[in-house]
């Protein structure tokens, strides 16, 4: 039976197998350059202990792939679902060779199980190998922009994809069995793959732990922005801070005074009235741009909220990472066996 | 002696409509049965529930007393070629030869081959590019190669063309001579049937209306026709299929053990077309008007 499944399943695996050889390749090429820029700018950078600061020029090294790489891995468990998990038993269904496969001297259980593993493992073997090139190719660019747990970027890296591949091919198989239709179960996996995508990243993988909440002072960061306005009778402008946790995903970065609070505008004017009185000289002159205060004005007025106000940054800390991507493949892995579940029990409904 | 298929008020149901309602059969082991009735009577759907492709909601069935598709020994047992006589389009005969071989661990290569060298079928030819006739002939050959005790076909002839139908029926009955294999075919032509077949059984509106061996019911069957009158005054063992009466004369289809002897009656033997049809045309008219049915 074995030999059977992989004979129906030859073409399919010689052009999965092709196309990762040939991405490999391309990345192999293009990777060794990658990975010599960013080594020698970080050589030199630490050299002159610049690298704070320094924005490393790998960044603008194969734009062009750079932009295409994330999107490769990004669909290819998609692609696996589409090609390989809706035609493997609906087309059977459709071609009516279920009659033919089903009755030979095999349970339909074991053909089932059979077909399934082999194409699931081959899938997810597909999905986690591409994954892995990149990571390796991609490892000087996420290193130079320390973002690898932001939401662009934490499905086409480590394990998740693998989890990603199980899933859509499960969910191409299941619709197949559901629909008998192959075309029509490549549009319901298609879209569903997506959907579940989209549910998972915004709805459950940011409630998987609860947020680190840490209290940094109001300067950290790019500091507080703080200006005013001449709407509403002249208004002070006070927002949080950029704050960057390397590696790490951030929530929300908000200030907070001694009590948990946001501070409202009032508290910020009555604290620093000299940008309380240039907020309402900018209403009072119908929003001609005056003198305002100065730098150092505004400088002394930070310093002066400093005491009271903080900035509150919310995040996953990077070490979290692996974590989450354990939990992220687990998540769709048991999706995928259940909806291995539901097809063999609409396959022994319908059929026997 | 376990009977080869045994059901028992089966039943399957597709959404709100009964494909088979309450059909109980038992057909013997060693024959070559004809499964025979209108479109829409649930021959398919009854060997599609005895080789499991299905499952029965109501009621059961069993092949030589076992559950249809429970375990690779029942399944071995069994042969099936299926409606319109699915292969794989892309594999060449060899494939599927290689195929069989594969699932069937009782696989007999040496007939496989044989049967495909016998029919001059190229081994390397793709099942795409094969004829209908050819087609429905290397289905067989695998479901024959297995070496099934029963061996299931659903209208297997029902889209060929009266010559290649001809070749097919011969080459089942050298498969029947050679094995001893018992076989279940159905068809909603008699005419098919009557060259192969030594069991018959009427399935009309998913219910049997007659089964046995074709030598005793061609032998207990008549047509009486004579001077128009009512059917009293048969003898008790004389069973009315069908009557029909004109201003002159009265054509009854009976069904007796004895004979008929009223010198009266014009007797003849009913063919087995005949046959069929009056329990056919009996049951429509009893139960329901004709369906028409049309199917791909």
């Amino acid at each position: 039976m074995i030999r059977v499944a992989v004979r129906q399943f030859r073409t399919e695996a010689i052009v999965g197998v092709t196309l990762l050889v040939a991405t490999a390749i391309v990345l192999v090429i293009t990777g060794a350059h990658l990975h010599h820029v960013y080594d020698a700018f970080e050589h030199q950078c630490r050299a002159a202990r610049d690298c704070a600061n320094a924005s490393n020029p790998v960044q603008n090294v194969d734009k062009s792939l750079q932009g295409v790489m994330p999107i490769v891995v990004l669909v290819t468990p998609a692609l696996l679902g589409l090609f390989f998990g809706a035609p493997l038993i609906a087309r059977e269904l459709e071609n009516g060779t279920y009659r033919l496969a089903w009755t030979q001297s095999i349970t339909r259980k074991r053909w089932i199980a059979v077909k399934l593993g082999l194409v699931g493992l081959f899938s997810m073997a597909v999905a986690g190998l591409l994954t892995w090139m990149v990571d390796w190719w991609a490892h000087p660019l996420l290193a130079a922009n320390g973002d690898r747990f932001g939401l662009a970027l934490f499905g086409i890296q480590g394990v998740a994809p693998i989890g990603y591949a199980a899933f859509a091919l499960a969910l191409g198989v299941a619709a197949g069995v559901l629909l008998r239709h192959t075309v029509a179960a490549m549009v319901v996996t298609g879209v569903g793959f997506g959907a579940a995508r989209l549910v998972v990243t915004y709805l459950v993988r940011p409630n998987l732990a609860s947020p680190v909440r840490k209290l940094l002072p109001l300067s950290a960061g790019s500091g507080p922005s703080i200006g005013f306005t001449n709407a509403g009778g002249g208004n002070v402008i006070f927002g949080p801070p950029q704050v960057s946790v390397p590696n790490g995903w951030v929530y929300s970065t908000t200030l907070v005074d001694k009590a948990g609070h946001a501070p409202t505008a009032q508290y910020v004017a009555h604290a620093c009235p000299v940008i309380g009185r240039a907020a309402h000289q900018l209403a009072a002159s119908g929003g001609r741009p005056g003198a305002g205060p100065s730098g150092a004005q505004i400088q002394a007025c930070i310093a002066k909220l400093s005491t009271s106000i903080h900035t509150l940054v919310t995040y996953q800390p990077a070490s979290r990472f692996w974590p989450f991507q354990l939990a992220e493949m687990g998540i769709f892995i048991v999706a995928a066996l259940a909806l291995c579940g539901c097809s063999y029990w609409w396959l022994r409904r319908r059929y026997a | 002696m376990t009977a080869a298929l045994e059901a028992h008020s089966l039943g399957k149901r597709y959404g709100n409509k009964w494909a088979l309602a309450d059909c109980s059969l038992s057909i013997p082991a060693g024959r070559v049965v004809g499964l025979v009735g209108p479109n829409g009577a649930g021959k398919s759907t009854l060997l599609q529930l005895a080789v499991g492709l299905l499952r029965p909601d109501v009621g059961s069935i069993a092949l030589f007393g076992e559950q249809p598709g429970s375990s690779p020994e029942q399944l071995a047992r069994v042969g099936f070629v299926g409606q319109d006589t699915p292969t794989y389009g892309g594999w060449s005969i060899r494939d599927h030869l290689w195929f069989g071989a594969q699932m069937n661990p009782g696989w007999d290569q040496v007939l496989a081959e044989g049967r495909i060298a016998e029919l001059g079928l190229d081994p390397r030819q793709k099942a795409r590019q094969l004829s209908g006739g050819q087609r429905a002939q290397l289905a067989l050959t695998l479901a024959v190669a297995k070496r099934p005790e029963l061996l299931l076909l659903d209208e297997p002839v029902a889209a060929l063309d009266p010559l290649a139908r001809r070749e097919f029926l011969q080459g089942l009955m050298e498969v029947v001579a050679d094995q001893r294999a018992s076989v279940i075919l159905s068809s909603h032509l008699v005419s098919d049937l009557e060259r192969v077949c030594d069991y018959l059984v009427v399935l009309v509106d998913s219910r049997v209306r007659v089964a046995g061996e074709i030598d005793e019911l061609v032998a207990s069957h008549y047509r009486l026709s004579g001077p128009r009158r009512e059917r009293g005054g048969l003898p008790g063992n004389v069973e009315v299929l069908d009557e029909r009466h004109t201003d002159r004369q009265s054509t009854l289809v009976v069904r007796t053990d004895g004979q008929v002897l009223d010198p009266s009656w014009t007797v003849e033997q009913l063919g087995l077309e005949d046959l069929v049809l009056a329990y056919m045309t009996h049951a429509v008219g009893e139960d329901r008007r004709p369906r028409l049915e049309v199917r791909a």
